[in-house]
């Protein structure tokens, strides 16, 4: 029974920490453009990186 | 390295998410347009690599989902022409939102989402406890675990309760003060109770602990309410993009001679604006000089422009065809001939009535009954000499069983279903109990110009016209915007004849068009024009003279839309009794109402007399659906018991209308006829569902037999019961039409 001190609080802190993932997701606005997100996956690019703007 | 580029670090102090460009953040200006062809992950690159290309364009980020482009600019310079401009060089039609304002339904998502994360984590960690327990029962699990669990359970679900369940407490709060009941107020009640049964047998070491029911019955309703303002936020984004390409801006001519763009709401009277061939008149205005030739089928259903002069009035709306025009403002965009129609719609909306959704009529006989269920469950054990703590316990047992979980789960389940199934095939439903209303339609009441027809005149007798001649007429007519010339140039690219323009195309507004090709004139427009004796009275005809062959005539009609007739019968078929109320003259109504066979038609109506014919339809107890498109349709849309527009409707009339189709297939409307049925068909069965299942668990409620364990069981069964009926929509029917 004593391994229930260490697991409660660590199945707790797990959830917890699925939780904080998904609000993250959320305020960074991961779930904005979920079709848009499915094709950028696919996207290689064209292997350069993008010109420098001026500022 | 973007460390180099923060050169002006901003001071307003705003807490905002972290950006990936620091460029001058507090100067920044962000504008968002509504990119209609844009369907793939290549557009999203060809749309982002177009704007970056710009100057002052610091960042471009494309949403698919919503077919908007967020556009970051360094300046504040609002004008959107460029980027319009850019887009369109790479084929990509956009278009300035009309409310460009931050969207309080993706704040109003985003509330919800979190909340249902919450509950979700609650939910998820009381069941891993509440199952150690329920089974720790059939073995020795100690009773000082047990309670420790509970401990813990109501350490997790009290402040979970009160965050998730404030959209639910807050609605029950409003519909309780305001005398009503609705499903949130025994939603409310039964997790209210829940938790402080719980609290109490917890405190007291007992066995009756929901925890579990309370937060998981939460996590499923808020599911529900989830996809419901999903599928909402997402028809009113989709409705605004479609709004986008009307008219929103107006170029103003100032005193110096130099032209300013505006927004059409800033127009003030007296103003001098340029209207462009081919764009819409702006607000009310009178033609300063010069003659053109408008387009006014959106107002009056007449399909044939008029012929206007200088110091003719102009109305908002409609559409200006031959060249560019100087007119002066006479109102302001709210003091146009729209704000009349405007009235009129708001007068007809409060003779409708109120529609009392299902879910809340259903609420309606479900709330007391299971109230006075619990009371009389109470009294009865009472009665029967039990201490008064048992008593209460079965009670709250029996409003935890009768929480209507699955009706405030299975309605929304539906409409995301169905509203998902129509928005595919380009129908957005914008009315949250649209399809509800459009379920009970059996009348359907059809506007002829723009909605039995296309709205715009094609060529008919096209085959009889050779492919040379065809070519010519068109290497002329694609100088014009006159509809006529338009209607050429289509019918020779249908043919795959490639269109040559011809050079010094000269436009007389009102007659025709001139040219001269290898020396000899060739001339495109009215019998006079071609120097011909006036026609027999069709003037929907252009004539070709070009000095060598014998004239030509190119005859012209508002075709009737391809499945127009096909569309009558399926709605005949279904029962639906069908009628023409058009603004167009009676000879060209009864021609459009003989060729799709309908008996009932009505022409040279008015806006108030549309209104009217809805009204008598209301009195005599049937419920119509009007289909329309102009602004003369706007106030009878806002009157019928439902309202569908096509989509190249006037922007007042989509705004009226609860549904919007795009495409030239009128057959959209069976199409949403059919998938409310069914949707309202699913949404009955499913309170059926719900219905035997309290039958079943109610009685073992009340006998006091209910266990925490049997609750959470019960719950969950007939939540995914009635999740899976509701799912049942989207499969495709067995010669339904589904594509």
């Amino acid at each position: 029974m004593t391994a229930l001190a260490w697991l409660i609080p660590c199945a707790l802190a797990l959830g917890a920490l699925g939780l904080a993932a998904f609000m993250w997701c959320l305020r960074t606005g991961q779930y904005d453009d979920l079709d848009g997100a499915a094709w950028r996956a696919l996207d290689d690019g064209d292997g350069k990186p993008s010109p420098p703007k001026e500022t | 390295m973007p460390e180099v580029l923060t050169i002006d670090v901003p001071e307003t102090g705003s807490s905002g998410a972290p950006s990936a460009s620091k460029v001058d953040r507090a100067r920044r200006h962000i504008t968002t347009l509504a990119v209609e062809n844009m369907h793939c992950g290549g557009c999203i690159r060809s749309v982002e690599r177009a704007l970056m290309q710009l100057p002052d364009v610091v960042s471009a980020r494309a949403n698919l989902s919503q077919r908007r482009v967020t556009i970051e600019t360094r300046d504040e310079a609002p004008i959107k022409e460029p980027y319009i401009a850019a887009l369109a060089a790479s084929g990509f039609k956009a278009t300035e939102l009309v409310h460009e304002k931050p969207d309080a339904a993706k704040a109003d998502d985003a509330d919800l989402l979190r909340r249902l994360g919450v509950a979700g984590f609650a939910a998820t960690n009381i069941m891993l406890m509440s199952v150690a327990v329920w089974s720790g029962q059939a073995q020795d699990m100690p009773a000082s675990l047990v309670t420790l669990f509970h401990w813990l359970s109501a350490l997790i679900a009290i402040p979970a309760v009160a965050y998730a369940g404030r959209p639910f407490f807050a609605s029950a709060r409003g519909a309780l003060a305001a005398g009503r009941l609705n499903m949130d107020v025994p939603i409310s009640l039964g997790v209210l109770l829940a938790t402080g049964m719980s609290l109490y047998q917890t405190a007291r070491g007992l066995d009756h602990v929901y925890f579990d029911a309370a937060v998981t019955l939460l996590f499923f309703l808020l599911i529900g309410r989830a996809l419901d303002q999903r599928v909402r936020s997402r028809a009113t984004a989709a409705a605004q993009n479609l709004l986008g390409a009307r008219v929103a801006a107006a170029t103003v001519l100032n005193a110096d001679g130099t032209a300013d763009r505006i927004a059409t709401r800033a127009i003030e009277p007296g103003m001098r604006l340029l209207v462009a061939a081919g764009e819409r008149i702006p607000v009310d205005a009178r033609l300063v000089t010069g003659d053109t030739e408008i387009d006014e089928s959106l107002i009056t259903g007449e399909s044939r422009p008029r012929h206007v002069f200088a110091g003719d009035v102009l109305y908002a709306g409609t559409v200006n065809l031959a060249g560019a025009v100087e007119v002066e403002a006479s109102a302001r965009e709210d003091g146009s001939l729209i704000s009349e129609i405007v009235r009129m719609m708001a007068a007809a909306e409060q003779g409708r009535g109120r529609f009392v959704r299902l879910a809340d009529r259903a609420a309606g006989l479900y709330a007391p009954f299971v109230h006075v269920l619990g009371f009389s469950t109470f009294a009865i054990w009472m009665l029967r000499g039990n201490h008064w703590e048992p008593s209460l316990e079965a009670a709250i047992a029996v409003l935890i069983i009768t929480c209507p979980c699955a009706l405030a789960l299975a309605v929304p389940i539906t409409q995301v279903v169905a509203a998902g199934r129509l928005y595919r095939k380009g129908i957005i439903v914008k009315a949250p109990d649209g399809l509800e209303r459009l379920a009970a339609v059996d009348t359907v009441v059809l506007d002829k110009t723009g909605t039995l027809t296309l709205g715009e005149p094609r060529l008919i007798d096209a085959a009889s016209v050779p492919d040379h001649r065809l070519s010519l007429a068109a290497s002329l007519a694609v100088a014009s915007r006159h509809p006529y010339a338009r209607a050429v140039v289509k019918a020779a690219e249908e043919r795959g004849l490639r269109v040559v323009p011809a050079r010094e195309v000269t436009e007389t507004t009102g007659a025709g068009l001139t040219a001269t090709i290898d020396g000899a004139t060739v001339r495109l427009g009215s019998a006079r024009h071609c120097e011909l004796p006036p026609a027999d009275g069709a003037s929907a005809t252009l004539w070709l003279c070009d000095g060598r062959e014998p004239p030509l005539a190119f005859t012209f009609a508002d075709p009737i839309r391809s499945d127009a007739r096909e569309t009558i019968d399926a709605l005949s078929a279904r029962g639906l009794a069908v009628e023409i109320v058009s603004g167009d003259r009676p000879d060209a109504v009864e021609e459009a109402a003989r060729a799709v066979g309908v008996g009932a038609w009505r022409a040279s109506q008015r806006p108030d007399e549309k209104i009217a014919r809805i009204s008598t339809l209301k009195a005599q107890g049937r419920r119509a659906l009007m289909v329309g498109d102009g602004l003369n349709d706007a106030p009878a849309l806002a009157a019928g018991h439902a309202s569908m527009s096509p989509s190249s409707a006037a922007d007042i009339s989509q705004t009226a209308a609860d549904a919007v189709f795009q495409g030239e297939r009128l057959g959209a409307v069976v199409e949403v006829l059919d998938v409310a049925r069914a949707a309202q068909r699913r949404s009955i069965e499913n309170f059926a569902i719900a219905i035997g299942y309290n039958v079943v668990f109610v009685p073992l409620a009340m006998m006091g037999l209910v266990t925490p364990l049997i609750a959470a069981i019960a719950m969950s069964a007939s939540s995914i019961a009635v999740t899976a009926n509701a799912l049942r929509l989207a499969l495709p029917r067995s010669g339904g039409t589904m594509s």
